[in-house]
């Protein structure tokens, strides 16, 4: 019953034309739902021209209208503008939802003491995404993304060797202020004796026993003495000040020589002897005013949890 | 019986018919009987399901008061003591896959059950269909209306009738959109215009395709637009019960034959060669797809059955033996027995009871506490001050009960080794609430020259109906 009748259709007509004689067109218009669709998509068009921008008038073009955008400018003043994508990812940065979800951990991140923020596993994990991406927008150029330096020029923030101190203040301050880490070079201060000499108390202080007694002991003199003078930044034992960003000796980790990939004491005491000849100069930027308070909130309490912290 | 012999013919002149067919409306006509009560009863119960169960009240400790919602937002489904988390999305393939085996499973035993009686777009056509009647009058009325010019009473008529289309169209679009919000909270937002946009853009939607399938496109969904009616025929066999006209019995040997004067008992029809069918054309008027089942099986018969309630009526009422047409397989066409328990009936059969049994024990064994492990690969170890080895993880806790789970942590397996989560006190997670901790193992330096150690982390809740949790790990020296 819902068959078309084949006879009908010899029914279409033709648009009248008749090209070569013979040639004649059939007259089938397309389907209705068509037409309409396609009126819909020009009616859409003259919205869309009248709400955003679209026509170039001269140097200028129009802008769209009852389609403001309102947002913050660095300067902290509140800036409207006609509808562009630019000012809307600004926008949507400051005030969109996910950013004022964002923005309600971050006021809790500043409202707590840090010390109460390192017990709480919640704050922490927050603390841990967040500071992720803003250690490797920051910090991660230099100290690598998974905060473990590059040994002889930026420092493992990983292990627990904390040059210039690890306590919550100390390494917030380190951020704060940046650094400037120097030991002088010694090559012209010493005699090659004398350098040999100390290079071998310097092995021997973190457990390394195939040194010449008689060496190491002329070094331990050169070291705690005034002629080499190393102890002013090391101490007497070796251990370091943090005042000075100086290095602990003793312990088995090696921040500028690489003495943990040297598998031979011969080995050990030249990539020593390189560093005190040459000495050390290392800097580290202040990243007060570039970070806001609670960024550097943040990553105190990330480096602080990744290296253990003192 | 009135009028069914004097039925104005059901066709709209067609006057501009171009290449493509023309679409001629088909106006059923109401009939009663044993199928359409089970059809009433299975639209009422399948109605009473769709539109009342957004307003389900369940309480819960946490999450909706509402029985059945699909939280998308929070990315959970609320299905009422179950709570479905996006790691358990295999489930829905695991339904599809069940309703893909029943659909198969039913179809090879008697047909389109699913096309006749439960298809949404029959359910919600017969409302429509009903709606039309109720106001413009049975199928003879309502060709009449399509015909006459446009006047005041057809423009009343047919406006009332996309009224109440439109408004049942729309309550369906409402009731859709509240199975993903809590339902109160929705209409009185949607009322006041407070509504979030999707609201707004699905009800419309649905609003749109209800009104346009129930009240236009109708049969043209299942002959055109509806892949299943194009592959049913792959699932009949000749045992599967079908909607037929039993063609033996109503052309006899001389072909069917209306009620005259001289043929009107059925011995003198019978004498003469005359079937029983008397021709009345009801099972025709009647069909929802406007076919003729008469010609027998074909692609657009949904298997509403509609036809064997008005044969049956017309029997009935000649007072002959009912059956003419009715469900029966191409067996029983030619005398055999048809078979229930065939091949293909265990064959699906055992397929649906292995996925139904697999997706049940796969929700009632769903993980209460989840746990996932990734080692830190930047640095993969470091050295410490003594001299110990260090390599860093992150665990992933995810509470999936209803209470507050408090857990302690810890490592088995590896030799002079200890864990440390820092300045972190206590470990207890809300309930629905994810968790991620660094964690620390430190090893003091071994005299071994094995570079990757196996060990595990242990997750041990408080709470005693929940079992300890072993996660494999492994621990990387220089």
């Amino acid at each position: 019953m819902n068959k078309a009748d084949p006879s009908k259709k010899s029914a279409v007509q033709t648009t009248g034309h008749a090209w070569d004689g013979d040639i004649q067109e059939y007259n089938n218009p397309v389907p209705r739902w068509w037409i309409w669709t396609f009126y819909a998509t020009v009616v859409f068009c003259i919205v869309y021209w009248i709400l955003f921008p679209a026509w170039p008038v001269g140097k200028s073009y129009t802008k769209g209208l009852f389609n403001t955008i309102t947002f913050e400018n660095n300067k902290g003043e509140k800036v409207t503008t006609h509808w562009n994508t630019r000012s809307r990812l600004i926008n949507d940065m400051q005030s969109g939802k996910e950013a004022l979800k964002q923005k309600e951990y971050l006021d809790q991140i500043a409202a707590t003491p840090i010390e109460e923020i390192i017990t709480d596993p919640e704050k922490m994990a927050f603390v841990r995404s967040m500071s992720k991406v803003l250690f490797a927008d920051n910090c991660a150029a230099c100290h690598g993304s998974g905060a473990s330096g590059v040994i002889g020029l930026y420092p493992n923030l990983v292990d627990d060797a904390w040059l210039w101190g690890g306590k919550i203040d100390e390494i917030s301050a380190s951020i704060r202020k940046g650094h400037k880490g120097y030991m002088p070079a010694f090559a012209e201060t010493f005699t090659d004796t004398q350098l040999n000499a100390v290079t071998e108390y310097v092995v021997s202080l973190s457990g390394d026993t195939e040194g010449d007694a008689a060496k190491v002991a002329d070094g331990k003199q050169l070291f705690q003495g005034q002629a080499g003078g190393c102890h002013y930044c090391h101490t007497q034992d070796g251990t370091g000040l943090k005042s000075q960003g100086a290095a602990n000796l003793t312990d088995q980790i090696w921040t500028v020589a690489n003495v943990s990939d040297a598998h031979s004491h011969e080995a050990r005491l030249n990539v020593v002897k390189k560093v005190i000849n040459k000495g050390v100069q290392r800097e580290m930027p202040a990243w007060e005013g570039r970070l806001s308070d609670t960024e550097i909130k943040l990553l105190t309490a990330y480096i602080y949890q990744l290296g253990g912290g003192q | 019986m009135k009028s069914i012999e004097s039925d104005p013919v059901d066709h709209f002149a067609a006057s501009d018919s171009g290449a493509h067919e023309v679409h001629i409306s088909i106006h059923p006509r109401s009939v009663k009987g044993r199928f359409r009560q089970l059809k009433n009863t299975i639209l009422i119960f399948a109605y009473l399901v769709y539109f009342l169960l957004p307003w389900v009240p369940w309480e819960r400790t946490i999450g909706p008061d509402q029985a059945v919602l699909w939280d998308l937002v929070g990315r959970k489904f609320y299905l009422f003591a179950l709570i479905i988390h996006p790691k358990e999305i295999f489930w829905l393939a695991g339904i599809l896959m069940i309703a893909a085996l029943l659909l198969f499973f039913v179809t090879g035993i008697a047909g389109r059950i699913f096309c006749g009686y439960f298809c949404f777009q029959t359910l919600w056509t017969d409302v429509f269909v009903w709606i039309e009647r109720l106001v413009q009058g049975e199928r003879p009325a309502r060709i009449r209306l399509d015909k006459q010019p446009w006047n005041v009473e057809k423009i009343r008529k047919k406006s009332l009738t996309h009224f109440f289309w439109l408004l049942f169209a729309f309550i369906t679009g409402l009731t859709f959109t509240l199975y993903w919000g809590y339902a109160p909270e929705l209409v009185r937002a949607f009322f006041l215009g407070s509504a979030a946009a999707p609201m707004y853009i699905t009800t419309l939607i649905i609003t749109a395709t209800t009104y346009t399938m129930a009240g236009f496109a109708r049969e043209q969904t299942c002959t055109h637009m509806c892949p299943y009616s194009r592959f049913q025929s792959a699932m009949f066999d000749r045992d599967t019960k079908l909607v037929a006209y039993d063609q033996n019995r109503g052309e006899g040997k001389q072909g069917r034959g209306k009620v005259t004067r001289e043929f009107k008992t059925r011995e003198k029809r019978q004498a003469a060669g005359i079937g029983d069918c008397i021709d009345c054309g009801y099972c025709v008027q009647v069909c929802p797809t406007g076919i003729d089942i008469r010609d027998g099986l074909q692609a657009s018969c949904i298997h509403c059955a509609l036809c064997i309630d008005a044969c049956n009526n017309i029997m009935d009422k000649m007072e002959w033996t009912r059956g003419l047409i009715r469900y029966s397989s191409e067996q029983e066409e030619v005398g055999k027995k048809a078979r229930i328990l065939k091949p293909k009936t265990f064959g699906y059969g055992l397929a649906l009871l292995l996925s139904l049994t697999i997706l049940i024990w796969s929700v009632e064994h769903k993980a209460e506490l989840d746990t996932a492990i990734s080692q830190i690969r930047q640095p993969l170890y470091v050295r410490l001050s003594d001299g110990s080895i260090q390599n860093s993880y992150e665990i992933k806790l995810t509470n999936y009960t209803q209470t507050e789970q408090p857990l302690t942590l810890g490592i088995d397996g590896l030799e002079n080794a200890a864990m440390d989560i820092g300045k972190i006190q206590s470990i207890s997670l809300r309930p629905e609430q994810q968790l991620r901790l660094l964690i620390k193992v430190k090893q003091k330096t071994m005299q071994h020259n094995q570079k990757v150690s196996d060990f595990e982390f242990i997750v041990q809740p408080k709470d005693k109906d929940l079992d300890e949790k072993r996660i494999k790990a492994r621990f990387y020296t220089p």
